[in-house]
């Protein structure tokens, strides 16, 4: 599990500051402040903008755009759970109602008591040997029931 | 250092997932307490799927083949003598003997699983950098052309000619130019780019400073989506040895031409893989789709002349100047030329990478090389070219792999991906989530895509409730009309094609009693 420090406005400086001579360094600095803190505070906004010359809307616009970016901390443990065709033909929506049925993990539910938050992701490139599912940066190939439970760090 | 055995365990990211890791853990610990010298290479992933981990050993017969090995096997395999190529029941022979991988054409693919990815020297020693040092040798117009004269066509989807597209971007006169390769690879089904980058991610960076050299930019990005971070620290580590050694940078292989490349992640959006949505996603800003024209080959990246390719289609290109245009115009059939890596997977048997001419059917692919489905239940439908392609039938697998072809069956080749479901698939519930990932995936520039998208998903629902249904029905073709004619770009202009697909070749999903209990994600 990863463990991340605490928001840092000043290292949060410093990250912005080496990465805003690059070329739409936008995302790169996004990326970076997650990877650093496993989220993006809000107090960013204001940093970036000011760093490249952009307003707080186009940041914050940039932002809430896309999947990847979260504005507050991340639970302990994420498992991106693939649920695109391949997947699907694979029994990958059996384990979304069997983790909801037998664990209480709601899939893309942020608001549970669980350590581990289940969010669908579509495709990860593994569709032969599916259902897939990542993990802290670990592939994870032919998920069933047990093995999709154990990754949540449920009781069996 | 000689009397080393050599192994190949897969470092894939696809061989990862089912254990690969361990498993060379395990050889190596073995073969540490046998008192046997061993030479590790991690390779690529030979695309045979379901035998991964597949571990090859070098034996004076070649690399013979052994999968798929679990940890557990490991002490068998040594006391059967597998590092000298010895019986045991995870042996598959000579890997090059394989049915599976001799009946292919692999061209693009040539090296993925037989070098060392990350090793340059081993990538020369299989040809690599013939195809930049030969066009270093030409004009930008006669790399145009060679590339034109191959028939090459976009791998990514629409394939539109490569050759053409690179000519606007030779002519458009600029102090700035860039070389953008689309990595984004977010169709289900489809891992061929995600294979290569890892596999070989030296013949894009050859294919891309191929194309920088032709048309004179000087800057290079790979738009990586995010949900691949195995091939991020491949590419990452390839274009830091690729820069070491003079094939990037200031002068690449010494030409006095500057090409720099870098790689860029996305952050989990679907519509990036579209080039004008993507550009905007590199500029750092949401990624909404602009409209065309202009066209990014005359206003691209920062408004520079920018060439937008796939992965496959910069990679097609150093085979295609190492060994001429005619040769790889030589395979194909019609207008497809060449070869295409099909992507098998879903419910079936034997999934994986094959790269073929076009032209194979479908049935060819699924039933005899993929063996069927894998729960051996009859196959119901096949998905073709992603969330947004076609759902065919078990009757219309005859259709070869063929843009035209596919085309003329309302389906789509896209890039390349199969997906089999067998008879437990219910379509009415497929076609729902067409509309359900259009829904969350829609950059929501356009009213029919952002709001029919969703209206869509409704419909659907009530039409599986049985509520209304002949009235619903007509609305649903109304809205795919709607859809297909005024949607911006092919995110709201082919979701109707799955949908569509579904209705027509499955009716009877769309037309039972309603089930006792709603899809969990309708609660
Ligand atoms: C919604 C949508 C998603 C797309 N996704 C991809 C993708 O993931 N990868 C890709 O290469 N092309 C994708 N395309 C096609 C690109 O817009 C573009 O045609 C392609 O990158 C051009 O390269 P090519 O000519 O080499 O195929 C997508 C198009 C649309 C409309
Ligand atoms: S069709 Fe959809 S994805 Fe494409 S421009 Fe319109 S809203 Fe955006
Ligand atoms: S569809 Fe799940 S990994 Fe591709």
């Amino acid at each position: 599990m990863v463990h991340y420090p605490a928001w840092d406005q000043d290292e949060a400086r410093s990250i912005v500051s080496g990465l805003s001579h690059l070329e739409g360094a936008t995302l790169p600095i996004l990326h970076a402040l997650q990877e650093e803190f496993g989220y993006v505070d809000p107090q960013a906004v204001p940093l970036i903008a000011e760093a490249l010359n952009l307003s707080r809307a186009d940041v914050h616009g940039t932002i809430s755009f896309y999947h990847d970016f979260r504005t507050a901390p991340p639970p302990r443990r994420i498992v991106k759970l693939c649920r695109a065709e391949a997947c699907q033909a694979l029994g990958c929506e059996a384990l979304v109602e069997d983790l909801a049925r037998e664990h209480g993990i709601v899939v893309d539910s942020h608001d549970g008591h669980h350590d581990a938050v289940v969010e669908t992701v579509y495709c990860l490139g593994n569709c032969a040997l599916g259902p897939s599912a990542l993990v802290e940066g670990e592939l994870v190939g032919r998920v069933d029931a047990d093995r999709i439970a154990a990754l949540c760090g449920a009781q069996q | 250092m000689s009397e080393a055995i050599r192994i190949y365990v897969p470092i894939d990211a696809a061989a990862l997932s089912v254990g690969a890791e361990v498993v060379a853990q395990a050889v190596a610990k073995e073969a540490q307490a046998r008192g046997i010298a061993v030479e590790f290479i991690r390779n690529g992933s030979r695309g045979m799927l379901w035998l991964e981990p597949m571990v090859e050993v070098e034996t004076g017969e070649g690399r013979i083949a052994y999968g798929p090995v679990a940890a557990k096997d490991v002490a068998t395999l040594f006391e059967a003598g597998f590092q000298n190529g010895g019986p045991h029941g995870l042996r598959l022979g000579p890997v090059d003997e394989l049915d599976w991988l001799k009946r292919q054409q692999r061209l693009t693919f040539e090296r993925v699983g037989v070098t060392d990815p990350l090793s340059l020297a081993d990538y020369r020693a299989h040809d690599g950098l013939k195809g930049l040092e030969k066009a270093l040798s030409l004009t930008g117009v006669e790399i145009v052309e060679e590339v034109k004269a191959s028939g090459l066509r976009g791998r990514g989807g629409a394939g539109f000619p490569t050759g053409i597209k690179w000519k606007t971007v030779h002519d458009a006169g600029a102090t700035q130019k860039y070389i953008v390769c689309n990595a984004d690879e977010g169709d289900s089904g489809t891992f061929a780019d995600r294979m290569l980058m890892e596999g070989d991610p030296f013949l894009l960076i050859e294919g891309m400073a191929i194309a920088a050299i032709a048309v004179g930019a000087t800057r290079g990005y790979i738009y990586l989506r995010s949900e691949y971070p195995h091939a991020h620290k491949a590419l990452q580590r390839a274009i830091l040895k690729a820069r070491n050694a003079g094939v990037l940078g200031a002068s690449v292989l010494g030409s006095g031409k500057a090409f720099e490349l870098e790689v860029r992640l996305g952050a989990g959006a679907y519509i990036c893989g579209e080039e004008t949505s993507l550009l905007e996603s590199l500029e750092g800003k949401r990624a909404i789709v602009r409209a065309k024209p202009p066209i990014p080959a005359l206003q691209g990246l920062f408004g520079k002349p920018t060439i937008v390719n796939n992965v496959l289609s910069f990679a097609a290109v150093p085979w295609i100047l190492t060994h001429g245009a005619k040769a790889y115009a030589d395979y194909g059939m019609g207008r497809s030329r060449g070869t295409l890596p099909v992507q098998l997977g879903g419910n079936v048997r034997r999934g994986g990478l094959i790269e073929l001419a076009f032209g194979i059917s479908l049935r060819e692919i699924i039933e005899d090389i993929g063996g069927g489905t894998l729960s051996g239940r009859p196959i119901r439908a096949v998905q073709v070219g992603g969330p947004l392609g076609a759902y065919l039938t078990a009757q219309q697998l005859d259709t070869p792999m063929d843009y035209e072809a596919l085309a003329g069956i309302k389906a789509m080749l896209g890039h390349g991906g199969i997906v089999v479901f067998d008879d437990s698939v219910d379509m009415a519930r497929q076609a729902r989530f067409a509309f359900e990932f259009c829904a969350k995936e829609s950059c929501g520039k356009c009213t029919p895509c952002r709001i029919g998208a969703t209206r869509g998903v409704e419909l659907v629902d009530k039409i599986i409730a049985g509520h209304e249904r002949p009235k619903n029905l007509a609305v649903l073709r109304d809205l795919n009309k709607l859809m297909t004619d005024a949607s911006l770009c092919a995110m709201g202009g082919l979701t109707p094609m799955p949908v569509m697909s579904a209705l027509n070749h499955f009716f009877e999903d769309f037309d039972r009693p309603p089930a006792e209990r709603l899809p969990l994600a309708a609660e």
